[in-house]
């Protein structure tokens, strides 16, 4: 199966299940936790469901394109599910059937494995995905971003699309995936690899990314004062990236990498909250009118004890009945 | 009539070391809350695998004993009228209860004056069903989960997303909820290979149905069939599965079935160091080594490996092919970093610690490493080590904290310094200590079996401890994040092992001769001449500290706790002299121990009204001729002479053995016939306080017999 072949067919099972298929965002990420149609859809009380590709920049890992494992930026397939049904095991294993890791052929389990990210201030507890002892996928109930206690719970899976390619392939290196019948990993992406791991180890100009840091920092700020909080979580993106590759540079010590990460969760933890008061002053749109009129009244009324309170209370406005959730396993 | 409870919750897949943990505390928790409900019980077992917890309680009880008991009410006086009619004080006290007013007895109540009015309440025993139900509620939120989550819009916690409950009191279900679920009878099978319901018709049908279902609910069960997979791998290859305890517990937890596959690596991988290998399959894979189990290279590494799979597959060749193609990066890794490392001398990686903060106020690892070389120069002069050998140990000790091996496996410090000491042609004593200086790695782990590793983990250690404590980082409470009292257990157990009494004594005669207040100023010293202070009381603190990790490893020893600590009491720094005198404490009966503690107490009460007993014994003091006094003296000097011998020569034995003889001379000063010390004529009580501290002085030296039980005791 071709690497592009894969991503088709998640992207269409997940579709069929009723996700968006949303496309990568348009701004360095390390993750694709990053892409607000994560990082900020999982907040608040709307549902959502959405899947795409995201091209992450790790420039610390970027090795000249001379590993055959590692690289400087590579593609995660994610998809998001909020609220997390309750057989979203179920239904990732039958995505893994569609791209030919069926678990009668193949050992297929789930390991502990927490994620925390520190400059997202998020973290949430689950598996990576072992198919035959190879990480596949990272699969993580989202308990917290930016600082808020996230309910309903996402369920985030990380297809690592590469790895998959690798096995289903039979190939020992990243860059002897086929992308298609004509084109190599190689071809597309390895001069990319040599370029910027020279760029980022060698000749990224730190002066630079540190006014960079600084600038995004105080326009990220400037923008959530005057009530655009999209514009400001593209400068926290930003800031982010900016960091990860001064820190590839080897420009930041080990003591001020902690005071960048804490600045970075900062302006992430600003712009959740932001996001949540926009949310709710939209009246929660993706919520049924009612819903919405009465998650937004349960927002404003707990507004006082802080965003988080108000979100958890929204939540509550409109959570299923207690008993509700077990009819549903039993049917499930 | 008794019935089996069965309680299985069915979750999505709980992390192997959680689960191990919640099995071992159920049992304690369930049993705590069964006999607070008063529900007499058999047996409990606690059962589960990542995809359930289980629990099964024998013989329950149908229903809660009737229960009688005594209520007390108000005072006698204000409960019954002069006439004996109850009160309208004791008519309220009787309704509350649910007894009769006529029924109200009069009795006295413990640790009050008087009488007081009593009613006898008879509560009946309630259905253990109706008992079980909020027990069973109570307990599943109370599970001890270090880390639990809430799911979908839920705000119940669980370490992971439970999906069902089964609850059954013999064959009926318990309407247990939790969480949206309500308990069934229904179980599912393993995951994929039966993953339909199960109806259960009670406990005993638990285990067996899932067993037909793929799925090992027992956990020493599976462990079992782990092992018996491995078994059946080594028959097949001809080669030998390196035993891993932690592993074989956390590969159990990982799987409902296990399945053992074998995998194979290139052999070129072998150059790396067999720890790397074998850690890196371990940590990152979760394999087990193999080794050649016959001919020339037996218990060499060979390259293959074990993974247990969770699942029977069609073709096991393809998750062997799977795995293998898994682990090849992780050696690919290995390799490389090996080979990055060897192209630089260690001491040269070395030199990159100067860089690195060890602790803040302490300086860098490489301001470390200086201090524990000069520290340990001094260890060694003391124990006749070669000085440049020492020297040069120390400085390539923790060199291999900034090579590539030891950064991607932390664990691997010390073992890969070894290895490339001895690629790099360095002396064997050399590259033999540096591995060796971070023993004993933990309670279970040796001392260093090297010379110079025993003189560089001491070293080490003090420099560690004096430095923390000089910048108050020592351990609060339970909180002990730099490791310090398991340095100083460290520091105490190679002394211990190393001097008299010790399972290295033969070997390790000079060692005797080190002192833990001396290596303390020792370490204080080299940290003052590096720019640390350390105040007086700093060093103070670090002697108690180290004095109650000693008394702790010679209780450890099966010691009595009074012999410890009289034997301290007399002097601890010189470790193992102490340990010897707290071991022979031990022939001394309770009745000497009694006496000399009397002694003890009667110069201590004298010391402290100010009476010093000034001056040698004058017998012509004495109250009668040949009275206790005179025989006391006498019996003391028909043994002075051995007995200094004695003390001189650490000879405890043979000094406890004396002080036993001279007992009954000690017995008869203070029995009835005796002599009152404390008399109203001050010369006379001053110079039987003379004769006491004449006889008990010598004894003072080797034990404080302050510390010895009033009662004896002496086992």
């Amino acid at each position: 199966m071709y690497l592009q072949d894969l991503i088709f067919r998640l992207q269409s099972f997940w579709a069929e299940h009723g996700c968006v298929v949303e496309q990568p965002v348009d701004v360095e990420v390390g993750a694709g936790t990053f892409h607000p149609a994560t990082f900020l859809r999982v907040l608040g009380p709307e549902p959502w469901n959405a899947a795409f590709a995201q091209f992450c920049r790790r420039p610390k890992d970027g090795r000249y394109g001379d590993n055959p494992n590692r690289l400087g930026a590579y593609y995660q397939f994610q998809v998001g599910l909020k609220p997390a049904p309750v057989n979203v095991q179920e239904l990732y294993l039958a995505s893994l059937r569609t791209i030919g890791l069926d678990p009668g052929a193949h050992d297929i389990r789930f390991v502990e494995d927490d994620w925390e990210s520190p400059t997202l201030g998020a973290w949430g507890l689950g598996w990576e995905v072992w198919a035959d002892g190879m990480e596949v996928t990272q699969f993580t109930y989202f308990q917290q971003a930016g600082g808020i206690d996230l309910m309903p719970v996402t369920a985030e899976l990380t297809y690592g699309v590469e790895r998959i390619a690798m096995y289903l392939q039979d190939v020992d290196s990243i860059f002897d995936i086929r992308w298609d019948k004509h084109t190599t990993y190689r071809q597309l992406r390895h001069p990319w690899e040599v370029e910027y791991s020279r760029y980022h180890f060698e000749e990224l100009h730190a002066p630079f990314y540190f006014q960079l840091f600084d600038t995004y920092e105080a326009e990220c700020k400037r923008l959530l004062g005057v009530g655009l909080t999209l514009p400001a979580y593209e400068m926290c993106m930003k800031s982010s990236h900016a960091f990860n590759s001064l820190d590839a540079r080897g420009a930041i010590s080990v003591t001020e990498r902690q005071r960048y990460i804490g600045r970075v969760r900062g302006l992430a933890r600003a712009c959740a909250e932001a996001y949540v008061r926009s949310r709710a002053a939209l009246g929660f749109p993706l919520l049924a009118a009612d819903d919405g009129a009465a998650a937004k009244a349960a927002f404003d009324g707990a507004l006082e004890a802080g965003v988080n309170a108000a979100a958890l209370a929204a939540a509550r406005a409109v959570a299923p009945a207690a008993g509700e959730a077990g009819e549903v396993s039993r049917a499930g | 009539m008794p019935a089996d409870l069965l309680l299985e919750l069915g979750c999505e897949e709980i992390p192997a070391k959680m689960l191990s943990r919640a099995l071992a505390e159920l049992p304690a928790m369930i049993t705590a809350r069964l006999a607070e409900a008063r529900l007499p019980h058999g047996e409990i077992v606690a059962l589960g695998t990542p995809r359930r917890l289980a629990l099964v309680v024998r013989g329950l009880a149908d229903r809660q004993p009737d229960l009688r008991e005594r209520v007390v009410g108000p005072p006698v006086s204000a409960g019954f009228a002069p006439d004996g009619t109850p009160t309208k004080a004791a008519i309220g006290f009787a309704q509350k209860n649910g007894v009769d007013p006529a029924s109200l007895e009069r009795a006295p109540v413990e640790g009050k004056k008087g009488e007081y009015v009593v009613a006898t309440r008879h509560v009946a025993g309630q259905d253990a069903a109706a008992v079980l139900v909020p027990l069973i509620e109570g307990l599943i939120p109370a599970l001890p989960w270090p880390k639990s989550m809430r799911w979908a819009f839920g705000e119940a916690t669980f370490v992971r997303p439970m999906h069902w409950i089964v609850c059954l009191l013999g064959g009926e279900v318990l309407p247990v909820r939790f969480a949206g679920l309500r308990a069934g009878r229904a179980t599912r099978g393993h995951r994929f290979l039966a993953p339909d319901a199960i109806d259960l018709a009670g406990a005993d049908a638990y285990a067996p149905a899932l067993q037909r279902a793929f799925v090992i609910a027992d956990p020493a069960a599976r462990r079992d069939l782990v092992i018996a997979e491995l078994r059946r791998v080594e028959a097949e290859s001809g080669l030998r599965v390196r035993m891993d305890e932690g592993l074989l517990a956390e590969v159990t937890n990982l799987v409902e079935y296990p399945v053992a596959v074998m995998g194979t690596f290139d052999p070129a991988y072998l150059e790396v160091p067999e720890e790397v290998i074998v850690t890196a399959i371990r940590n990152h894979q979760r394999y087990f080594a193999m080794e050649e189990r016959d001919g020339d290279h037996r218990g060499a590494l060979a390259p293959r490996f074990v993974t247990i799979a969770g699942t029977i597959v069609r073709q096991p060749a393809v998750v062997a092919a799977g795995n293998e193609r898994a682990v090849r990066p992780r050696l690919a890794d290995a390799q490389f970093f090996f080979r990055e490392d060897r192209k630089k001398a260690l001491a040269e990686h070395g030199r990159a610690l100067d860089d690195v903060v060890f602790l803040a106020k302490l300086g860098t690892v490489g301001a470390k490493v200086a201090r524990v070389a000069r520290l340990a120069e001094g260890v060694g002069a003391a124990v006749g080590l070669d000085r440049t050998l020492v020297r040069r140990a120390a400085e390539l000790a923790k060199a291999d904290l900034s090579t590539g091996v030891v950064g991607e496996f932390p664990e691997l410090q010390g073992i890969m310094g070894g290895h490339y000491a001895r690629l790099a042609g360095e002396p064997e004593a050399v590259w033999r200590a540096i591995p060796d200086h971070y023993r004993p790695r933990g309670a279970s782990d040796a001392p260093p079996e090297s010379d110079v590793g025993a003189a560089l983990a001491i070293a080490d250690r003090l420099d560690t401890i004096v430095g923390c404590f000089a910048i108050d980082q020592e351990p609060t409470g339970s909180a002990d994040p730099l490791g310090l009292r398991r340095a100083a257990i460290g520091v105490l157990s190679i002394l211990l092992e190393r001097g008299p009494g010790g399972a290295r004594f033969d070997d390790g005669g000079p060692w005797r001769h080190l002192r833990v207040d001396r290596l303390i100023d020792d370490a204080r010293d080299v940290l003052e001449a590096s720019g640390v202070a350390v105040k007086p009381e700093d060093v103070g603190e670090v002697r108690e500290f180290f004095r109650g990790r000693l008394r702790g490893l010679l209780l450890d020893e099966g010691l009595q706790p009074q012999d410890v600590d009289a034997a301290l009491g007399a002097g601890w720094s010189d470790v193992c002299d102490a340990r010897i005198r707290a071991r022979d404490l031990a022939v001394v009966p309770a009745e000497a121990r009694a006496v000399f503690k009397r002694i003890s107490n009667i110069l201590d009460d004298a010391a402290m009204k100010g009476i010093a007993a000034a001056g040698g014994v004058r017998p012509e003091l004495f109250a009668a001729p040949d009275n206790v006094e005179h025989r006391l003296l006498r019996a003391f000097h028909g043994i002075e002479q051995v007995l200094d011998a004695a003390v001189a020569a650490h000879d405890y034995r043979r000094v406890f053995g004396l002080l036993v003889e001279l007992q009954p001379a000690v017995a008869a000063f203070f029995d009835k016939g005796g002599v009152m010390v404390m008399d109203p004529d001050p010369a006379l009580r001053d110079n039987r306080l003379a004769l006491l501290g004449k006889v008990i002085a010598p004894f003072a030296k080797v034990a404080d017999f302050r510390a010895l039980a009033a009662a004896g005791g002496a086992s």
